[in-house]
């Protein structure tokens, strides 16, 4: 059974059609991310999967729900999910763990306060005010008040903006560990290197539809695309594009008896392909 | 699995969690309970006169301030401080989960009815020491002050959750809200002697909550023989309730109906 099931969604603000027929099928225990240049769609379709906005037309269950009903069917329904969204700066009164004990005491079946902290990596932090803490750290009490729920399904938006590099490898650690422990995810970044490390499916959308949905790997023919192999030849650097570069290396290899000099055998990057069907779609 | 936590149970988490914040935030807490105080000795110092055979302008004074504290604690508080919380996302956060609207509401009128304890026990300590303020002896009055102050808080409650609506932000709310306030403390007989009024300023006074609370603290901390001076020649209590409730129910309507979690 899909987790979220999307079908035909649209949405319009006055004349702007922000979503136009989207469909999406996310299944359980995936991290999916969405992919898109701004203004493409990507925060309206969330926000209603999120219940934050209500929709023109389509269909939309999330769960098993409707997100937009309202009451107390939605409450069970928040019940089940997590929702981390981009930067919030609350006033900062409150120390990080009365904030995430309190937020704990809104669910049913919450996570250990402490294991929380400890896996989000605040522990040393835990009686600091939330106005002390630096941007990453804020970040992670983000997600820590995201997860505290015990989650099926997680949305997480633009997670690492403004981490610096360590803290982004320690960053995705716990989200693959979050998945690990049988949490969904549902992640919408600009950073084509985290889709690439974190997610089994992406899906790409632009101008209100989604364009393709595949692995990182398979996307937009990726895994199939020419390589490029590029070496040196005495004074100048040649490059050729080829869809045997086995052979082209080999051949060079004998040509140049062993060592091939300052050989490199590429295939476009995930931000190539993208960039690629971004531009080719807005044209 | 657990049932989830009831929304009057997560109300009163709520409240407690707004008051430790409240108590964090040293200016506002200042501000908020001490002001009063600091009217009472500008205003008991310069009008030293009596308005009426036994009462005091200190006295007069006392029963104003309450009842416009009641309207500052709540209704301007709340319509300044809900747009900044819109502002920094924190709203938003909280519809992501699971806790219901009327928890954030019951959490507020908590908060709002506990600073406005502590304010009316500093003010009246504070009148009774330094400035000879009478305190009511008549059990009947405490039971009136009673019903006043937690009507009036939950209705100063529900009217600042329902007018956060109005600013657009929440650089720009004080703005908005401050010159209302004020201007229905002028108009409803706060700093002045009311019936000492143009007409008119009365009659626009006597559509809005703070003049019937005004007039109702007087008829707890002045004499009985005061209330020929009233506009109707008495204190018109059950009018009072009346139209405290009738504000209350307008405050809830829009709260559920209107209320924004987030901007745009």
């Amino acid at each position: 059974m899909s987790l979220i099931e999307v079908k035909g969604l649209k949405k319009s603000y006055g004349e702007v059609h922000a979503v136009r027929g989207l469909d999406l099928s996310i299944a359980q225990g995936e991290i999916f991310s969405l992919l898109g240049p701004n203004g493409a769609g990507k925060t309206t379709t969330v926000e209603i999967l999120e219940g934050f906005r209500t929709r023109d037309a389509g269909s939309v269950s999330v769960l098993g729900f409707d997100p937009q009903t309202r009451g107390h069917e939605s409450r069970i329904w928040r019940n089940r999910i997590g929702i981390v969204l981009q930067s919030s700066s609350d006033a900062g009164d409150l120390t990080v763990i009365e904030t995430i004990k309190h937020f704990s005491g809104y669910y049913s079946n919450p996570r250990n306060v402490d294991e929380v902290i400890h896996s989000v990596g605040l522990k040393e932090k835990e009686g600091a005010l939330i106005r002390n803490l630096s941007g990453g750290q804020r970040r992670r009490l983000d997600v820590a008040l995201g997860i505290i729920g015990n989650p099926e399904l997680l949305f997480l938006d633009e997670p690492t903006t403004g981490f610096d590099p360590e803290a982004r490898r320690a960053f995705w650690a716990l989200i693959q560990q979050l998945r690990t422990d049988g949490t969904s995810i549902l992640l919408t970044t600009h950073y084509l290197d985290e889709a690439e490390a974190l997610a089994d499916r992406v899906a790409v959308i632009n101008n209100g539809v989604i364009i393709e949905v595949s692995t990182p790997a398979e996307l937009g023919g990726r895994a199939t695309s020419q390589a490029t192999v590029q070496w040196r030849d005495g004074d100048s650097i040649k490059s050729e594009k080829t869809d045997n570069p086995t052979a082209l290396v080999s051949s060079l290899s004998s040509s140049f008896n062993g060592e091939i000099p300052e050989l490199i055998v590429t295939r476009p990057s995930l931000e190539d392909i993208y960039l690629e069907m971004i531009g080719g779609a807005n044209e | 699995m657990n049932k989830i936590p009831s929304a009057l149970q997560l109300g009163i988490r709520r409240g407690g969690l707004e008051i430790r914040q409240f108590a964090r935030q040293r200016e506002s807490v200042v501000f908020t309970l001490l002001f009063p105080v600091i009217l009472l000795a500008i205003f008991g110092s310069v009008f030293k006169d009596t308005i009426a055979p036994g009462v005091t302008f200190s006295q007069y004074f006392v029963a104003g301030m309450i009842a416009s504290g009641l309207v500052n604690t709540g209704f301007q508080a709340l319509a300044i401080t809900i747009p900044m919380e819109r502002d920094f996302g924190a709203l938003k956060r909280l519809r992501g989960t699971p806790m219901p609207a009327s928890s954030y509401f019951i959490g507020k009128a908590i908060l709002i009815f506990a600073s406005m304890v502590i304010q009316i026990l500093l003010l009246l300590g504070f009148g009774v020491l330094f400035f000879g303020l009478e305190m009511p002896t008549d059990p009947g009055k405490w039971l009136t002050f009673t019903w006043l102050v937690l009507l009036g808080s939950a209705c100063s409650t529900a009217l600042g959750i329902a007018f956060s609506i109005v600013p657009k932000s929440g650089r720009g709310a004080s703005a908005v809200v401050s010159p209302i306030v004020i201007i229905l403390q002028f108009f409803s007989g706060v700093f002045f002697v009311f019936t000492q009024l143009p007409l008119w300023m009365q009659q626009v006074a006597a559509i809005f909550p703070l003049k019937w609370l005004t007039q109702g603290m007087r008829s707890v901390f002045l004499p009985d023989s005061f209330a020929t001076q009233e506009v109707a020649k008495s204190w018109e209590t059950e009018r009072t309730a009346a139209i405290l409730l009738v504000w209350l129910a307008i405050g809830i309507f829009f709260s559920v109906r209107k209320f924004k979690w987030d901007r745009d």
